[in-house]
């Protein structure tokens, strides 16, 4: 099965057709959705009529393109919004969490590393009801009790970013406290001698150690963040970000400026990815 | 430990960097949990404990019918998913060597950057009535009409499998990149079959990574939305869309608390299930 061992013909030919089915099938319906941005039709579905940009740059008419459909255009800035909030909150707390993993010992760390762990294996749908529930009752509770609104506590942005924090920020912390692992401590001992606070060595040599693994984290994070349907769309208010307005559109019947938001997703997607691929190789 | 965590103002500096932490779980995670258990066993009327609404799941079929349905199809996509990608990831981990190892594992995980709902759209361009493989069914003269392959099981299964592919095929390549060659010659060596040395050497060496890519894909395929909503249609009858139904559209909270934390107990009985069965730890699994 390995090189080193011969095996017959029709086992490698075998072998290789599947390895090229399987790569056919994780290819197919990205390619799909790209080629029919350029579709020149109403509808997202053979026939094929044409080669056309107008699901980009049309302005009016039967066909508007994305960058004049107003609606999903909005959605596509609020997304970028909640992502950016939701990955600087995230980041920032992922890199405390990997200190005290890392750098600490106290009673029930084990304990709390699982509780760390926990937001993996909890269901996105089920984090945002449960969300949903616990800030509807503390909002209820002031209302009641103290006359006072909370309104980032219903459905709606704030909402959104809260729900989202609650697992990217696990997923940063492996990130962060796998390359914390890596540090040697004598670095930083070596600036303490030399009559640095431990917070200014942190600061000047541990930061800057980490600060791969934190634009990893915050790539990872911006992406989850901005791909998520499951938990915002328990959170969602009266603005719907971009995943939630795509989905409402495909429900109603779908047009290709559905693909050519998919085109530009993708392209955003793919820079991320190599750009996150290049630096985990020079981490190594 | 390094010297830092030592001195008396460095243990204040451990109960700084503790408090985000704690809130954060304790905010986000638990209290949000407990309210939701305590929603799903109070009486909205009068604040009385009632189990009413966990005896509604048990008492209407189409309740507990689905949630059955979706944890019995989730362990199916759960099975295939690891059916087709093990061979996919022996490939990579132990027949390719150096450069074209990291392009074909790197082109396995790149659809998956790309967001679900732009990929379950793939799917659906392709299997629709009007869809690009009835078209070409059609024009091939295999069929006469149009063909309609959304909207079925197998539909939802495939959808399922895709989507959490990567999940098993990235554990599996860790685990199968670690085992040393000698050991498979070493069994050629001694007379082994292909099969002999798969099921001896290959599979138990496997175990960790084929436990882990299980349970997460199962996770996933349990707590899916989009993947069954869109492509199994009206009638996908998956257990989120359950949950989303009770919260949203029928403003039945406690109903939906109760199904929600059913679900919990689903998923956390056979993630506990798989790691005692395989006898791995929760924390080396998920971290």
């Amino acid at each position: 099965m390995i090189p080193s061992i011969k095996q017959s013909r029709k086992f490698h030919s075998v072998y290789n057709a599947y390895i090229f089915a399987f790569f056919v099938f994780l290819a197919a319906p990205l390619v799909v959705v790209s080629v029919f941005a350029f579709n020149d039709s109403l509808f997202p579905s053979m026939p094929w009529r044409g080669f056309t940009l107008d699901w980009f740059f049309a302005s009016s008419g039967e066909k508007v393109g994305i960058f004049f459909d107003s609606e999903l255009f909005n959605s596509i800035g609020l997304s970028f919004a909640i992502a950016a909030a939701t990955t600087l909150c995230a980041v920032f707390i992922a890199c405390t969490n990997a200190f005290v993993f890392e750098r600490y010992d106290f009673p029930a760390k084990s304990f709390l590393y699982v509780l760390m762990l926990l937001p993996l294996v909890i269901p996105g749908v089920l984090l945002g009801v449960s969300i949903l529930v616990f800030s509807s009752s503390i909002a209820n509770y002031f209302d009641d009790y103290w006359l006072i609104d909370l309104e980032f506590l219903r459905p709606g942005i704030p909402l959104i970013i809260i729900g989202q924090f609650a697992f990217v920020t696990t997923i940063c912390t492996l990130i962060i406290s796998a390359r914390l692992r890596k540090f040697d401590t004598t670095l930083e001992e070596a600036a303490l001698n030399l009559g640095a606070s431990p917070l200014s060595a942190v600061l000047t040599i541990t930061i800057p150690y980490l600060k791969p693994a934190i634009i990893g984290a915050a790539i990872v994070s911006f992406l989850m963040s901005f791909e998520n349907f499951n938990t915002t769309f328990m959170l969602v208010g009266s603005d719907a970000p971009l995943t939630v307005a795509m989905f409402e559109r495909l429900r109603e019947g779908s047009t290709p400026v559905l693909n050519a938001i998919s085109v530009l997703l993708m392209l955003g997607s793919g820079v991320l990815a190599v750009a996150n691929m290049v630096l985990q190789k020079k981490q190594r | 430990m390094s010297n830092l965590s030592k001195s008396p103002k460095i243990r204040l500096g451990l109960w700084l960097l503790l408090a985000p932490l704690l809130l954060w779980l304790l905010l986000l995670i638990i209290l949000p949990h407990i309210e939701l258990f305590t929603f799903s066993i109070t009486d909205p009327d009068d604040g009385s404990y009632t189990a009413n609404f966990y005896l509604e799941f048990f008492q209407e079929p189409l309740y507990w019918r689905t949630f059955v349905r979706t944890a019995v199809m989730s362990i199916i996509a759960t099975l295939i998913t690891l059916i087709i990608a093990f061979p996919v990831s022996f490939y990579i981990a132990k027949m390719l060597k150096g450069r074209s190892k990291g392009i074909l594992f790197a082109m396995c995980l790149l659809p998956f950057w790309v967001s679900e709902l732009v990929r379950t759209f793939g799917w659906m361009i392709l299997l629709r009535e009007s869809g690009v493989i009835s078209t070409f069914l059609q024009w091939s003269g295999l069929s006469d009409g149009p063909v309609e392959l959304l909207y079925t099981d197998a539909t939802i299964m495939l959808g399922l499998v895709y989507t959490s592919m990567l999940f098993m095929v990235v554990p599996l390549v860790s685990t199968l990149d670690s085992l040393d060659d000698s050991y498979i010659e070493a069994g050629y060596d001694l007379g082994g079959s292909n099969w002999n040395v798969f099921k001896e050497i290959v599979i138990p060496h496997a175990i960790p990574g084929i436990v882990s890519g299980c349970i997460i894909v199962f996770m996933l395929s349990l707590g899916n939305y989009l993947t069954p909503v869109l492509l199994g249609g009206k009638d996908s009858l998956w257990f989120t869309e359950q949950i989303y139904t009770q919260f949203i559209t029928r403003f039945n909270w406690e109903q939906g608390s109760a199904f929600g934390l059913l679900l919990l107990v689903l998923s956390s009985l056979i993630v506990w299930a798989g790691l005692k069965i395989s006898k791995q730890s929760f924390v080396k699994t998920m971290g």
